[in-house]
């Protein structure tokens, strides 16, 4: 490998969806302040990949990795361990390296009931119940997949992480603004936060962010955004029953989901100091709801169709329960 | 017995993996395409509420988060036998061009076209954007620079994020548009009319003007006689966001058209112990293995497809080139796969000229978005055409609208099996006893793949035919004797 002098600069998907890479695509120009401050050393969609020589690098050798995509199968956690080892700073980049993001709620599931449920769907002509073998004799020699880890795991239960940096997919300009402050540290023109902080991001919630007006009317029930004939556009959505996460959730995108009408899903994950955002989002909404009596505000509460999904869309991996019993019963 | 792995190194089989093994003859005994992985998408949706699944679904794939959006917005409406008001299916389609002039626009200019532009047997190092670039000047760069954000920028308009929209609901949308967006998405919608009959002239100078590549395109190696998928609309011209899907024998007879809710009539999928993804077939033909011909299910669904099923384009100029194109290669259907690019650049046309046409539809600004659903949900079936292929999503509720089964056929799976056949095809006339793999040679196996612009984003996440690769050649007893690396 060709070396420039300048510090070395990866970027890697696990089991994402590419909304990252799409996301780093669109900061434009500012690529090209990455091409002038950094020898791209292992970029898979932008550039010739070295896996090999990345394996065949110093440990230590790439300054930053952005790493994004969940831990799904065995290959994405041994490429997880490499670029560890190879990283001095190793950023979990995006909401499912971060926290597992949506493919997160498969721990909900039995493993085993994931791949059932995939190869008998309706459309499946499957009479024999024919499942993916990890090693497959064929008359032709013996070919692999790689093994379907019971449950999706987050970056940091898998390698030590030293950054967080949220959003599904985390917003352009906050990429571009991380950029910016990674190459004033270059430069000695600024300092690094400390270990384990969350970058990119704001350290209040959503809706500081959102211009809609909170009055603190209280609600009767919940409601569900199609059933609504129409959305006071300048109202606090949450208040007028439609449950958003945006008191719950981090803020950093600007807010972008409700100022188009639609409710904060939580993709930025947990804000500041929230340990556990389920909990917190709960108390959220208990706070919105016009009653003291506590077997009332379970009624409304309960008006809530998917709790599991409300609660944990976006951060059940990565929360304190990590997943639901029946997954647990697989090998973790 | 010979093994040669072409593996996408830098995510080992993250993107997918070629195994291909020569017999004694050191001829290309079988190949074998393995999708090495699964998310589950169909299971961890159950139990929610099917307003969700626009968002959620868009999780799918980061590239085409849009045809998800859309479909899902789609069969939740059907779910609710709900018809949202003409202004938003309007808006949902006018957000979808701008996500197709995006798209197309990328794998043209950065992933399917540098093979054409620079030739297949170029360096790697130039066979990308930069290469193009070098070729044909810095404005053009500009220019699909630009492309890329306007796209992009119809799709923040309306769907609120760049990434992800989040605006479609069951009954419509949560936002209109003001005039003052109006008039910025029809002022992109010329300009891409423009970049779209500019790149059509680069194909032409550059492609058509050059018999070897004219040669390349119209020989044996890329060449299979499938049926033809496409959606539709009710002059058979192409349509990305309604319809019904027309298929098409290889003859080029219509041997029917199907709307969403009888897929089942219509496709199976076919699971292979040796592969995480499922190979759909026409169920009314049956599965006859990785064969051409009108005995065998295994279609394609493509931009070439979908001007072979259909009987023109919805828009002036695009119909010109279509006309052109037909004319050009012979006659309907066409079968040589590497048409796939052109036929892109007819589709990027279309969707361009839709976008004027949409944004200067009266009705666009309208401030009726959404109608209220009214009856109980229950089940519901769309399809929209993603630009890797037609793209169906079938969900069924609680009387809650709480989802209980759902099954979804993602673009590019529809292509899986041809997808296979032409890398054997590929393999077997490139590969031939005493030939020295090289990586010229490697891609243009290769290049039988990226023509269908395989997204296995939609199943693996890489973007649309960016597959580096590896060989490995092994010997009889396994071992490796050499090891070739590319990146495409
Ligand atoms: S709850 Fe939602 S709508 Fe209300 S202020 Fe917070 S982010 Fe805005
Ligand atoms: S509003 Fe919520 S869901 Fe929407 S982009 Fe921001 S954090 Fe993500």
């Amino acid at each position: 490998m060709t070396t420039n002098g300048k510090p070395k600069f990866a970027m890697y998907w696990a089991a994402s969806c590419g909304g990252c890479e799409i996301a780093v695509l669109n900061i434009g120009e500012k690529i090209l302040d990455v091409d002038a401050n950094f020898e791209v050393a292992f970029w898979p969609v932008a550039m010739d990949a070295k896996y090999k020589d990345v394996e065949a690098m110093e440990d230590g050798a790439i300054l930053l990795t952005l790493f994004n995509g969940g831990i799904r199968n065995e290959e994405n956690a041994e490429i997880a361990r490499l670029l560890r080892r190879k990283s001095q700073i190793l950023v979990a980049f995006g909401s499912c390296a971060c926290e597992g993001c949506i493919p997160g709620l498969a721990n909900l599931s039995k493993p085993q009931d994931v791949l059932d449920t995939v190869y008998s769907t309706v459309s499946t002509d499957n009479p024999n119940a024919v499942r993916p073998q990890y090693h497959y004799q064929m008359p032709e020699g013996v070919i692999h997949i790689p093994t379907f880890y019971p449950v999706l795991k987050t970056l940091d239960q898998v390698v030590d992480v030293d950054y967080y940096m949220p959003g599904c997919p985390p917003e352009s300009h906050q990429i571009a603004a991380v950029i910016d402050l990674v190459i004033k540290v270059l430069h000695g023109e600024a300092q690094l936060p400390a270990k384990g902080a969350t970058i990119g991001a704001g350290n209040s919630t959503v809706c500081d962010d959102c211009p809609r007006a909170r009055n603190v009317k209280l609600i009767k029930k919940f409601v569900r955004i199609q059933d609504v004939p129409e959305l006071d556009p300048h109202l606090c959505l949450l208040e007028q029953g439609v449950p958003c996460n945006g008191p719950a959730t981090r803020n950093g995108c600007g807010a972008l989901c409700p100022q188009a009408g639609a409710q904060c899903i939580g993709c930025y994950g947990p804000a500041e100091g929230v340990i556990d955002y389920g909990a917190r989002l709960i108390t959220a909404f208990a706070s919105v709801i016009d009653s003291n009596d506590p077997a009332e505000i379970e009624r409304i509460l309960d008006g809530i169709p998917d709790p599991a999904g409300q609660f944990y869309r976006f951060n059940l991996a990565g929360s304190l329960l990590r997943a639901a019993k029946p997954a647990w019963q697989g090998k973790l | 017995m010979q093994r040669i792995t072409i593996d996408p190194i830098t995510r080992l089989e993250g993107h997918g993996k070629i195994e291909i093994f020569l017999n004694e003859d050191g001829e290309v005994a079988n190949t074998y395409f393995q999708i090495p992985e699964l998310r589950g998408f169909e299971r961890f949706c159950l139990g929610r509420p099917v307003e969700e699944m626009p968002l959620l679904t868009n999780r799918i794939c980061g590239v085409c988060p849009e045809a998800h959006h859309m479909a899902a917005a789609k069969a939740a409406d059907a779910v609710y036998k709900v018809d949202p008001p003409s202004a938003a299916k309007k808006l949902r389609e006018l957000l979808y061009m701008g996500f197709y002039f995006t798209d197309h626009t990328t794998h043209f200019y950065a992933l399917g076209g540098p093979d054409f532009v620079m030739g297949p047997n170029a360096p790697v190092a130039e066979r990308n954007i930069l290469g193009i670039i070098h070729k044909v000047g810095l404005e053009i760069g500009g220019k699909v620079i630009q492309a890329r954000k306007y796209g992009h920028h119809i799709v923040e308009i309306i769907g609120g994020r760049k990434v992800h929209p989040c605006t479609s609901i069951p009954g419509g949308l949560t936002k209109g548009i003001t005039e003052e967006q109006r008039q910025e998405i029809e002022q992109i919608g010329r300009w891409a009319v423009d970049f779209a009959q500019f790149s059509l002239q680069l194909f032409a100078d550059i492609v058509l003007g050059n018999k070897e590549y004219v040669d390349l395109i119209l020989g044996d190696i890329y060449t299979h006689k499938t049926y033809s998928m496409g959606l539709v609309d009710e002059n058979n011209h192409v349509n990305f966001y309604d319809g019904k899907v027309s298929v098409v024998a290889p003859d080029g007879e219509r041997i029917g058209k199907y709307a969403p809710h009888e897929y089942t009539d219509w496709v199976a999928e076919r699971v292979e112990p040796w592969t995480y993804l499922k190979f759909p077939y026409l169920k009314k033909v049956g599965w006859k293995g990785f064969v051409d011909g009108k005995d065998s299910g295994v279609y394609f669904a493509t931009p070439l497809s979908r001007l072979n099923a259909a009987d023109g384009m919805a828009t002036p100029k695009a119909q010109e080139h279509y006309e052109r194109f037909y004319a050009t290669l012979g006659g309907k259907p066409v079968h040589q796969r590497l048409a796939i690019h052109w036929a892109r650049l007819i589709e990027l046309l279309y969707a361009a000229e839709h976008i004027v046409e949409l944004a200067t539809d009266p009705e666009i600004t309208s401030p009726h978005v959404h109608n209220v659903p009214k009856e109980k949900p229950s089940e519901g079936v769309s399809i929209v055409e993603a630009p890797r292929g037609t793209l169906t999503h079938h969900y069924k509720t609680d009387e809650r609208g709480l989802l209980t089964e759902v099954n979804l056929i993602v673009g590019t799976t529809n292509n899986y099996a041809p997808i296979s056949m032409s890398i054997k095809k590929a393999a077997q006339s490139l590969i031939k006893k005493g030939t020295v793999v090289n990586e010229g040679l490697l891609n243009m196996v290769e290049m039988a793949f990226r023509a269908y612009d395989p997204c296995f984003g939609c199943a693996t996440h890489s973007l649309p035919g960016q597959m580096p690769l590896e060989v490995t050649i092994r010997d009889a007893q396994g071992n490796p004797v050499e090891v070739l690396r590319q990146f495409c």
